[in-house]
């Protein structure tokens, strides 16, 4: 087996979501949305921003991986690119977890990047801790465009599709809010929470994959 | 071709005994159990007094919720590798009644929550969670066998659905006791495990049977209309092709 | 490419349903080197679903099927993104099947030239099935499965079609077609469903 298709997989996947995902504006455009819209729902006592801006976080993470994934399978479905694909003879779970990859690089990496500015405007201290957030962030992100690409591709040929990938993907997001949010507060019995959120984001880049190409086969046929 | 698919005759026949029978002996064992529940055993007042009664339905319906997932779980896997058309029957008429017990879980340990907590949803009880990620889950299976075109691509969809949520009910179940242990234990609700005193065990168990019969007997019937609707399709297929 | 007679398909029986409809039962057809195969049929007969199915796209409810060469697939969808150019399209294929083809030398046979820069979504409906019968070009595979490949293509297109597929055909090579208009290559046999 040549690793080609994967790569060339990979390549229109990147292409793609800075040509028609708008890259990494998406993600950042919701990270101005929600640095700005929060404070002005809530309040702007420093105590309470410090306290949600974490969560805050990991929510636009969640849903950026929503929306970018929302048209990645759908679009390969209706354009025919996904009976290519299908077609490769390499294995689909490699070229499903390529394209999630992809979408991740473009759309999740820059807003785990971006995320100590906005710790900061949610009154973070200035510390080495923001980096290490900005890895959990990273870490809790992959996962979610890897279970959030199970919806995605069981509702490639479904209308409105964004809507049943949020009710499919939120109990998979559980495990990993809960590991990166724990990683961060580090209270008691939280030592071994950035583990367990590496651990559950390296199970989800294990199992996922298999389960999109079952469903990506499932759109084709 | 038919061949190639179950033949649902046999269960025709068993069910036509068996869910009559489920629901008489669940409807029995459901009123002995809360008569017992509700005017024998005496309250307990660690468990917030007579509020506590709400127990003989809220934890068979617990019980069900876990259950019914699972049995949810085992007929996909069951269809996904043998494709058998009685086994994608038994899952879509699981879905809907097992959702429907876990909603009465939910709602039943929101009103005991509600004198004892002092509110109706404690984030930091552990059982809540996991039932509501396991509703969430019933819900999403059904929407998605619902947008499907044609019942092959439910079936499969809902198929690999079922699967992947079966792996991630022991991680999201760890990582919310992780989250609930940090705060708060509840302790108030000890419903299960060796605290339970002798006297409400019986009828729980009697109760939680009857439960499971009554949803064993529900399960059967959606089954038999599913497989008529099944082949009234067919009927009318072939009277359409002429 | 192959010079043996063996078949390069064999199927027998297939059948599909689609919901309780019986789409079609109880097709057979076998391809050899050489051969072209034009299936016929009303709209909505099945004729896509088969091609599929001897793509290996759809799964048969029953019948036996076996597929002993590679193949090469047009369908009703092309499969270009909005933003890829017709080389690009074909850089990137070339790319994921390892093949070493000339492309400037493709976009001149399907006249595309002029328009081997011009992302996807500004293509015409003919040029962008020109860019995807490209990709029969880009690698030699005995058997390619096109789905109506006339539809869309203007006079000049199609002669261009029928000698890319009339020199297949002359090399051994096989094809299957749905059609509703006559071929302008030499046809071996017709399925009707």
């Amino acid at each position: 087996m040549s690793a080609a298709p994967i790569l060339a997989a990979f390549r229109q996947a990147f292409a793609e979501a800075w040509a028609g995902g708008a890259g990494a504006l998406l993600p950042l455009g919701f990270l101005g949305g929600a640095a700005v819209l929060v404070p002005l729902g809530i309040g702007s006592d420093t105590q309470t921003l410090k306290a949600v801006g974490p969560g805050i976080i990991w929510v636009a993470l969640a849903l950026s991986s929503l929306v970018t994934l929302e048209r990645i399978f759908q679009a390969d479905a209706e354009d025919g690119t996904l009976d290519l694909w299908l077609q490769t003879g390499a294995p689909m779970a490699a070229i499903a977890a390529a394209k999630t990859l992809a979408h991740w690089l473009a759309a999740g990496l820059p807003l785990a990047l971006a995320s100590p500015l906005l710790a900061l405007m949610f009154q973070a201290q200035a510390s080495m801790d923001l980096l290490i957030h900005l890895g959990f962030y990273t870490l809790g992100g992959l996962a979610f465009f890897f279970w959030g690409g199970v919806g995605a591709a069981l509702s490639a040929t479904v209308r409105r599709g964004g809507l049943l990938i949020s009710i499919i993907a939120l109990p998979l997001y559980v495990p990993t809010a809960i590991f990166g949010a724990l990683a961060m507060t580090g209270g008691i019995g939280s030592d071994g929470a950035p583990m367990l959120l590496a651990a559950s984001t390296l199970f989800a880049c294990a199992v996922a994959p298999y389960a999109m190409a079952a469903a990506l086969r499932l759109a084709a046929d | 071709m038919w061949s190639a698919f179950a033949n649902p005759h046999k269960f025709l026949k068993f069910s036509a005994v068996a869910a009559p029978l489920f629901y008489g002996a669940g409807a029995l064992c459901i009123l002995w159990g809360l008569w017992q529940g509700l005017w024998i055993v005496p309250k307990d007042e660690y468990q917030g007094g007579d509020i506590m009664r709400v127990m003989f339905i809220h934890v068979p319906a617990a019980w069900l919720s876990m259950a019914s997932y699972s049995a949810l779980a085992v007929a996909s896997f069951v269809w996904f590798i043998w494709r058998h058309e009685l086994a994608d029957i038994a899952a879509k008429a699981i879905a809907p009644l097992g959702a429907v017990w876990t909603a009465l879980c939910l709602a039943t340990g929101s009103i005991w929550g509600k004198p004892t907590w002092g509110t109706w949803w404690q984030w930091d009880d552990a059982r809540m969670m996991s039932v509501l990620f396991l509703l969430f889950l019933f819900l999403g299976y059904m929407a998605l066998r619902a947008s499907m075109d044609s019942r092959q691509k439910a079936a499969r969809a809902g198929a690999i659905l079922a699967m992947v949520g079966a792996i991630n009910v022991p991680l999201i179940k760890f990582s919310v006791d992780l989250f609930t242990s940090l705060h708060q234990p509840a302790s108030v609700i000890t419903a299960d495990g060796p605290k339970m005193a002798a006297v409400y065990l019986t009828p729980l168990l009697v109760s939680g049977l009857g439960h499971g019969l009554l949803f064993g007997g529900l399960v059967m019937t959606h089954m038999r209309t599913e497989i008529r609707q099944r082949r009234i399709a067919r009927l009318t297929a072939s009277a359409l092709e002429g | 490419m192959t010079t043996s007679t063996a078949p390069l398909i064999q199927a027998s029986g297939l059948a599909i349903l689609r919901g309780e409809r019986v789409l079609f039962r109880g097709v057979s057809l076998s391809l050899s080197p050489g051969d072209a195969i034009v299936l016929r049929g009303a709209n909505g007969a099945g004729k896509t679903t088969l091609l599929r199915m001897l793509a290996g796209l759809t799964r048969p409810e029953a019948g036996e099927m076996v597929r002993a060469a590679p193949h090469h697939w047009i369908g009703h969808k092309e499969g270009i993104k909005p933003q890829e150019t017709p080389r690009g399209h074909l850089a990137l294929w070339a790319q994921a099947w390892g093949s070493k083809a000339d492309i400037p030398d493709i976009l001149e046979k399907m006249a595309l030239t002029r328009a081997a820069d011009v992302p996807g979504r500004y293509l015409s409906a003919g040029q962008r099935r020109r860019t995807a019968f490209g990709r029969l070009l880009l690698e030699d595979r005995p058997v390619w499965l096109l789905d109506e490949p006339y539809t869309a293509l203007d006079a000049a297109g199609r002669t261009m079609l029928d000698a890319v597929i009339s020199g297949h055909l002359r090399t051994n090579g096989a094809i299957i077609a749905s059609m509703h208009d006559a071929a302008g290559f030499p046809v071996t046999n017709e399925v009707t469903l």
